[in-house]
């Protein structure tokens, strides 16, 4: 297809009541409500889920890989952020 | 009524059977991607419903036939489906049109049918009621965006009205048929089923810029086994593996 006819649409989908909507995948649509169409035929068909949110990859603004560094490596080095220096007391389980 | 019943079933389960594959020949083929995946979708759901019509008028006419046999091995003239269905794809904007002015007949007949009297044919058409809704929106969607998007679309798609039209009388066509089942309350008056379908079309055709031809031309004959040279075309290749192998599974 002619790339320049229809804007690209970022897929969001919940797969159970209570959880979040996940990032499935992108496609191309002429409208959000087309897009909401191709996502349920694309990307539920085999009962991925209960929840469709489309949004204009033009809208999502994103991090630039190059500021990676100044970003993401400050915490590497701040182990003291995981809560990992508790003991945990007996009988609680699903820590 | 056995034989009535059947008959009817056969109406309901060819006009799946044939728009199914009919849709399928898509596959592959599809604009785009995501409209190729929508389309097969389409045309599984249509063969998905075939399966269960055809697998109940073979029970209902007692002679040990089962879906397989009533789809394959059937001649020309013993199908009952609709001319419309049987139409072929063209371009995209022709098949969506077949679509839409099947999916707006088949909408309010099976949301008459979940109320049947006949407890197998009412659950049968709960099921594909659900399937139908879809592919109404998903038809009716596109009739409004071709209609009322370029020039080019435009054109093309008041073309598939033209040439489509003509076949829509044949969706209503009633017999003896239809009037003993109605008399039992397995089936719906055909009369109000038209009167939806009319508005329907009406709403999305205002929507969508596109114009009901003037002429009054009409085609039919469907139901009574009278159909265009596109079904004999369509049946060699559906049927070629059953009948170059006949009883083979797979």
């Amino acid at each position: 297809m002619s790339k320049n006819d229809w804007p690209l649409w970022e897929v969001f989908i919940r797969s159970k009541q209570g959880l979040n909507h996940k990032h499935v995948g992108s496609l191309r649509a002429a409208d959000a409500e087309m897009a909401i169409e191709n996502a349920r035929d694309v990307y539920t068909r085999r009962s991925e889920g209960i929840s469709i949110w489309v949004i204009e990859s033009n809208n999502v603004y994103a991090s630039d890989p190059s500021d990676m560094d100044s970003l993401f490596e400050p915490s590497q080095t701040k182990v003291y952020r995981h809560p990992t220096f508790y003991v945990v007391p007996d009988g609680i389980s699903h820590m | 009524m056995k034989e009535h019943l059947f008959e009817y079933l056969l109406r309901l389960g060819d006009d799946s059977l044939i728009l199914g594959h009919r849709v399928s020949e898509w596959c592959g083929h599809g604009p785009i991607l995501e409209e190729d995946i929508a389309l097969t979708n389409i045309s599984l759901d249509l063969i998905g419903q075939a399966t269960s019509l055809l697998k109940y008028a073979g029970e209902v006419e007692g002679k040990g036939r089962d879906e397989d046999q009533l789809a394959f091995l059937r001649l020309e003239h013993d199908y009952k489906n609709c001319l419309l269905v049987e139409q072929l794809n063209g371009d995209f904007g022709m098949t969506i049109m077949r679509q839409f002015l099947f999916d707006a007949y088949r909408l309010p007949l099976f949301e008459a049918l979940i109320h049947s009297s006949d407890s197998q044919l009412a659950a049968i058409a709960e099921k594909s009621l659900k399937e139908t809704k879809y592919h109404y929106r998903h038809s009716a969607e596109w009739v409004i965006r071709l209609g009322d998007g370029t020039e080019e679309s435009h054109e093309r798609i008041q073309k598939a009205v033209n040439s489509l039209f003509k076949y829509h009388v044949d969706l209503f066509f009633t017999n003896h048929v239809d009037d003993a089942l109605l008399k039992e309350g397995i089936v719906p008056e055909m009369k109000a089923i038209h009167n939806k379908w009319m508005e329907s079309v009406k709403n999305v055709f205002s929507e969508a810029t596109l114009e009901i031809p003037s002429n009054n031309w009409e085609q039919s004959g469907g139901r009574l086994g009278r159909h265009s040279e596109h079904l004999g075309l369509l049946l060699a290749e559906m049927q070629y593996m059953q009948r170059a192998y006949p009883n083979m599974e797979w």
